[in-house]
């Protein structure tokens, strides 16, 4: 029992709460960084250590962080975290930290980070915490390989850089632009809402009770509520 | 005087954070089901990327770079945005009345909105001036309301009052929709080299 408690915390983030198709957490990161499989999973690999890290650290400040100043307080571990990676992706893989840009600091302010500090971390046991962490960042990755792989081999008619579909045909670069990424998580998400309709795990807990924002949110028009509730 | 209005136009128009460089998604698609609180969010996170540019520019250049500890960077702007942040709901609430019922309830949201920790970096990485990087933040803040005043026209005619598969309800189509304006947006790519 409590082995399977575990593992469904594990498995929760890959498909039945994943963060970026379910929740629609994270989208900037995931739009901007799937252009290429090597991209969205250095992306991936990156959110999911800082993902890890700030579970640990807040289940273990939980009961010293006071209620009133919370945000403030998973805002300065998460950014701290955030710095490392920074600094690690800079030194040891200078050429994702040219791709990633912008958007490796923004990892800060990657809605699924806070949003799990405050939906599960500021809530459980570390153990909880992290695998909560493993499973989410895994699922975040999964979605960017997804969608880089989908660009990438329409876009470019490579995968990983080698070349697959360019061979016969050429690339639609469009795929790469920017009304490419939005049109490609549109399909991803139409189809998970597709094949995950009949068993209805879909729409549960996506309303505002299970909004990591539902406290500072005064009458729901801030947020995202109804739009799949 | 051109230097600061090509900025600004190529902001709206060129590098419009939601449709050109996937900043801002979250309220863009979130917050844009009616034009109120779209124009709402829009003004609001136009202020608060003045204001956090106003302030950021200067700790980095005259303190971070000046002390070498450039790599704080990340912590201290976001610290720095929450607060201001902060501040300013609580001005705002004492002294602005009208103005905090209007906009008060999208601040919150602000702090985590990627598009105004991206304007201060972005700001600080190309190198602008003060001034450039208040016209920058400035053009970045309208382009990110045009984009949310015509989505929320484009969701209010269009998403909500068409049929359509099951599947693609609520976010998928706004998705789609954002892939088509953002598709027009290219149309833009070539006004300045």
């Amino acid at each position: 029992m409590e082995n399977k408690s575990k593992l469904s915390i594990l498995t929760n983030g890959l498909i039945k709460e994943n963060p970026v198709l379910v929740l629609v957490l994270g989208t900037c990161p995931t739009l901007a960084t799937s252009t290429s499989v090597i991209n969205g999973f250095g992306m991936g690999v990156s959110a999911t250590a800082v993902l890890i890290c700030s579970n640990i650290v807040i289940a273990l400040l939980r009961k010293i962080i006071p209620d009133n100043v919370r945000i403030p307080c998973f805002i300065t571990v998460i950014a701290g975290f955030v710095t490392i990676v920074q600094l690690v992706v800079k030194a040891f893989a200078p050429a994702l930290d040219k791709s990633l840009g912008l958007y490796l600091p923004l990892i800060v302010v990657n809605c699924i980070i806070l949003g799990r500090a405050e939906m599960f971390a500021s809530k459980n046991g570390i153990i909880d915490s992290a695998l909560d962490g493993i499973g989410m960042g895994i699922g975040f990755t999964l979605t960017l390989v997804v969608m880089g792989s989908l660009r990438e081999l329409i876009g470019a008619g490579t995968w990983c850089g080698v070349p697959i579909l360019s061979r016969i045909m050429p690339g639609m670069s469009i795929m790469t632009l920017v009304p490419g990424g939005f049109f490609v998580y549109a399909l991803v998400m139409a189809f998970v809402h597709y094949i995950t309709t009949d068993k209805s795990t879909i729409r549960e807990g996506f309303g505002c009770s299970d909004c990591a924002m539902q406290d500072d949110c005064v009458d729901g028009s801030g947020c995202a509520k109804g739009e799949v509730a | 005087m051109a230097k600061y209005v090509i900025i600004i136009i190529s902001m709206v128009l060129v590098n419009n954070y939601p449709l050109a460089q996937f900043l801002g998604i979250c309220p863009f698609l979130g917050v844009s089901k009616d034009k109120e609180s779209a124009t709402g969010m829009g003004i609001a996170v136009t202020f608060v990327m003045v204001l956090a540019t106003a302030v950021t520019w200067p700790i980095q250049n005259l303190l971070l770079d000046r002390f070498g500890i450039g790599y704080l960077q990340t912590v201290v702007f976001i610290l720095v945005i929450a607060a201001l942040v902060q501040l300013i709901e609580m001005f705002m609430k004492k002294n602005m009345v009208g103005l905090y019922k209007s906009l008060g309830v999208f601040l919150p949201l602000i702090t985590t909105n990627c598009a105004v920790l991206g304007v201060c970096i972005s700001n600080i990485d190309s190198g602008y001036n003060y001034l450039q990087s208040l016209f920058n933040a400035f053009g970045a803040g309208i382009g990110f309301l045009f984009a949310m005043i015509l989505m929320a026209g484009v969701r209010s005619k269009l998403v909500d009052q068409s049929r359509m598969p099951k599947s693609w309800q609520g976010v998928p189509i706004v998705l789609l929709t954002a892939a088509i304006m953002a598709l027009s947006f290219m149309g833009f790519g070539g006004m300045f080299s």
